[in-house]
């Protein structure tokens, strides 16, 4: 049985795991019809699995924003496996690269995908750059946490964009969960320990922090992050239990520069995807998996309060070659008949 | 993890090629791999780097090594001649209506920046063109975006149309444009939601809006940290729509800004400004030759001087020449020097900007101690007035004094003494270059690099 094959079979038959999986399908075919038919075209093109087919493969790649480390590095590993598998038929190469992209996900345990509660009240912090969807991220996140019977409070941190708080309380009163908030131009710090003594007062589960955007590397604004963070783990020992980086799907290879600047100053535990309804591939999560051991934890897939999905490598990669399950399985169907 | 600019990686190559007679084919060829490996890791897109290594080899092969000292800056600056032809000479004019209102659209991806940029366009255009510019607030989709538009409106007091979020875009431009005509505001800027380029209903709406009044500018706002879909989001703005212009936003960043170079490519049409900042004024002319440079990751010196340029009080600066000339610069000067070097911004940025800047191992994390600077300032002001005007003067009881009277120690005090003589002594030769040339506005800033010591 091919590896296609294996995950379908996986998620069918267990009915929430086919409909999660159906929204990334959904929210990917912008996705998948640019990166799996150029593999499909490769497939075509290629008979042999030569050194020109993997020049096309790496470039195939590179414009989905992998960046150039982590395809060298991928591309040496496919070469190795195609030669130990002795693999000569193109097609076949389809489902190597699927099970090395996998790979590099699962390096490590897989459960790290998952939020982590706390037992009593969990703090989740949102960090960015401006613009990824930080504020939209957090109130899908809410909504579905809300949905899982948890008790939800927002804190409108970022105090510094015009009509952010508004944005944020708009999103709360649309969930259906409190915004705990000041006016604008006040310290950031300040909402936030607000926040967590209402929290605690309130006795809520789930506490969900909005910062305000922030390129990387400005020194003030990411001391002023670091000063948020201290703020947390000084009220509640251990929080904030998330650090989320939000990260727009557009995003090349500055944002591996984010993820790194940004884990010094908040430790963050994993990452948002946003804006992958587009056709930008968000390649770039390989290489922070890789380099920096971040996890992508949710992805956005479109602009619906239930648009967030958590993220499951996995399904990922069976969005993304989900025409390459389709015409294997029209194959074997075709085999089988004769 | 700051990527290497072009120069850094094209030293090996360079090594072997050196001492050749011509720069050959293989040669070429080697480089240009480096320039592809750049490109990319700047974000250009793949297609553009072919297109674009291949017009550039054909300029590179058959060069004479011998008529250049240095064979790989030669290949440097082709490369980046070459990138700057390309993103354009023409500069940053805006198209005004020859009929009353001018109509600006401005469109982009979400969280691009189009409502930010709309104010500082809008601020810009009242400033520099005497404008009177109205703000529309046409997003009517995401939360609370018609607040923002109107606080900014209210930051800069600039008139914003809003009509809430019940009317359509469509309904909400074509009322603002009538009530512009009314009350005689000759500039109206639309700021339209953020939408994607594959989403037809919106871009349907675009050209519905579009329809009312033939806009004379339509602004694409796209991201500077933009990946490889650049050229997507722009080929179908442009197919679309038909934009006139690209506004690069967040370039304040440290990503390399390939985009530009996608852009340009596939639309053709210029990059007329860049964002620097969240501060409503922070909205700039682009010039090719500084984005060259920085998609190779070459450093920014010109922004520096025109930093430089505006912050510098130019009679001073023509003070201070008069007196590096006449090597009659005083400690007193020196702190004046010190104070305008402060105002062109945080040191690290400026720092930042020099050239070869990105090769220091972990400037991006490099903090200019400006407490040094302070140091030096206790220990000048701790000067008599005749030991700053003649510092030879200063034995060790004097220096014994100063280092007590600005709480430093005499180390301190020794090697501000030894910058300052080693400053006098470079600006002797450097007045000597600038008096041969007739460089006037020539911008010296002798002393900044002993600041970072």
């Amino acid at each position: 049985m091919s590896f296609f094959k294996k995950l379908k079979d996986k998620f069918s038959g267990n009915q929430e795991a086919e409909q999660s999986t159906e929204k990334y399908k959904e929210g990917l075919t912008k996705t998948r019809t640019g990166f799996t038919s150029k593999i499909n075209d490769l497939v075509a093109r290629y008979r042999k699995v030569d050194e020109d087919f993997f020049e096309e493969l790496e470039e195939v790649l590179l414009q989905a924003d992998v960046g150039f480390e982590t395809v060298m590095e991928l591309m040496d590993q496919l070469r190795f496996e195609v030669q130990r598998k002795n693999v000569k038929d193109t097609s076949n190469v389809q489902s190597v690269i699927s099970e090395k992209l996998v790979e590099i996900y699962e390096a490590g345990d897989a459960e790290i995908n998952e939020l982590k509660f706390a037992d009593d009240l969990t703090v989740i912090l949102f960090v960015g750059v401006n613009g990824v969807g930080k504020t939209t991220s957090i109130a899908k996140l809410a909504h579905r946490l809300k949905n899982e019977g948890k008790t939800v409070l927002l804190a409108a941190g970022d105090t510094f964009r015009a009509g952010a708080i508004e944005q944020l309380d708009i999103w709360g009163k649309r969930v259906g969960v409190d915004v705990i908030k000041q006016s604008e131009g006040s310290d950031p710090a300040a909402v936030m320990y607000d926040a967590v003594r209402a929290a605690k007062s309130r006795g809520v589960d789930v506490l969900i922090c909005d910062t305000a955007g922030r390129l990387q590397n400005k020194v003030n604004l990411m001391n002023e992050l670091e000063k948020v963070h201290r703020v947390i783990s000084r009220e509640i020992p251990g929080a904030p239990h998330e650090v989320l980086l939000a990260l727009d799907a557009t995003t090349g290879q500055n944002a591996l520069i984010q993820a790194q600047t940004f884990k010094e100053v908040t430790n963050v535990t994993g990452i948002v995807l946003t804006k992958l309804d587009g056709t930008a591939k968000g390649g770039i999560v390989l290489a922070i998996r890789n380099k920096l051991k971040i996890p992508v934890k949710f992805v956005g897939l479109g602009e619906q309060m239930d648009d967030l999905q958590p993220f499951d490598a996995q399904k990922y990669v069976y969005g993304l070659f989900a025409e390459g399950l389709d015409k294997e399985e029209e194959l074997e169907n075709a085999e089988a008949d004769k | 993890m700051a990527f290497e600019g072009l120069a850094e990686r094209l030293q090996g190559t360079i090594q072997r090629i050196k001492g050749k007679g011509k720069v050959s084919e293989a040669d070429v060829k080697e480089m240009m791999r480096e320039v592809r490996f750049a490109l990319i890791e700047a974000d250009v897109n793949l297609k553009v780097v072919k297109e674009f290594v291949k017009k550039v080899s054909e300029r590179a092969v058959g060069q004479d090594v011998m008529e250049s000292l240095t064979p790989g800056q030669q290949v440097v600056k082709i490369v980046k001649d070459e990138l700057t032809n390309l993103m354009g000479g023409e500069q940053s004019k805006i198209e005004f209506a020859t009929k009353q209102p001018t109509v600006i659209m401005m469109v982009g991806l979400q969280g691009a920046g189009k409502t930010t940029t709309s104010g500082k366009l809008a601020g810009m255009l009242r400033k520099k063109h005497n404008r009177k510019p109205l703000l529309v607030a046409a997003d009517v989709y995401r939360p609370a975006a018609v607040q923002q538009l109107e606080t900014i409106g209210k930051q800069l007091s600039l008139p914003v149309f809003s009509k809430g979020t019940d009317l359509s875009p469509v309904e909400i431009s074509r009322q603002a444009i009538e009530y512009a005509k009314a009350e005689h505001l000759d500039t109206v800027i639309i700021d339209t939601a953020g939408r994607l380029h594959v989403d037809e209903n919106l871009m349907q709406e675009l050209k519905d809006i579009r329809a009312l009044k033939e806009p004379d500018e339509i602004f694409l706002v796209v991201d500077a940290m933009t990946g490889q879909d650049a050229v997507n989001v722009a080929q179908n703005f442009n197919e679309a729509i038909g934009i006139t212009g690209v506004v690069l936003t967040k370039l304040d960043g440290d990503t390399r800004g390939g985009a530009a170079l996608s852009i340009r490519s596939v639309t053709d049409k210029p990059i007329k400004f860049v964002g620097m900042g969240e501060k409503m004024d922070a909205l700039e002319a682009f010039y090719p030759e500084r984005m060259a440079s920085r998609i190779l990751g070459m450093g920014d010196m010109l922004s520096l001087i025109e930093k430089a340029q505006t912050n510098v009080d130019e009679a001073k600066a023509k003070e201070l020449e008069e007196k590096f000339r006449t090597s009659s610069f005083t400690f007193d000067d020196f702190l004046e020097q010190m104070n305008q070097v402060k105002q062109m911004g945080p040191l690290d940025e400026i720092l930042k900007m020099l050239p070869g800047a990105n090769k220091i191992k972990g400037i991006e994390n490099a903090k200019v101690d400006e407490s040094q600077m302070g140091r030096v300032e206790a220990i000048i002001q701790s000067m008599t007035t005749q030991e700053k005007t003649t510092p030879e003067i200063i034995n060790s009881n004097r220096r014994k004094r100063i280092a007590k009277g600005s709480g430093t120690t005499i180390q301190d005090v020794n090697r501000l003494l030894k910058q300052f003589e080693d400053m006098k002594k470079m600006m002797k030769q450097m007045s000597g270059m600038a008096n041969s040339k007739k460089g006037k506005k020539k911008m010296s800033m002798p002393g900044l690099d002993s600041l970072f010591k």
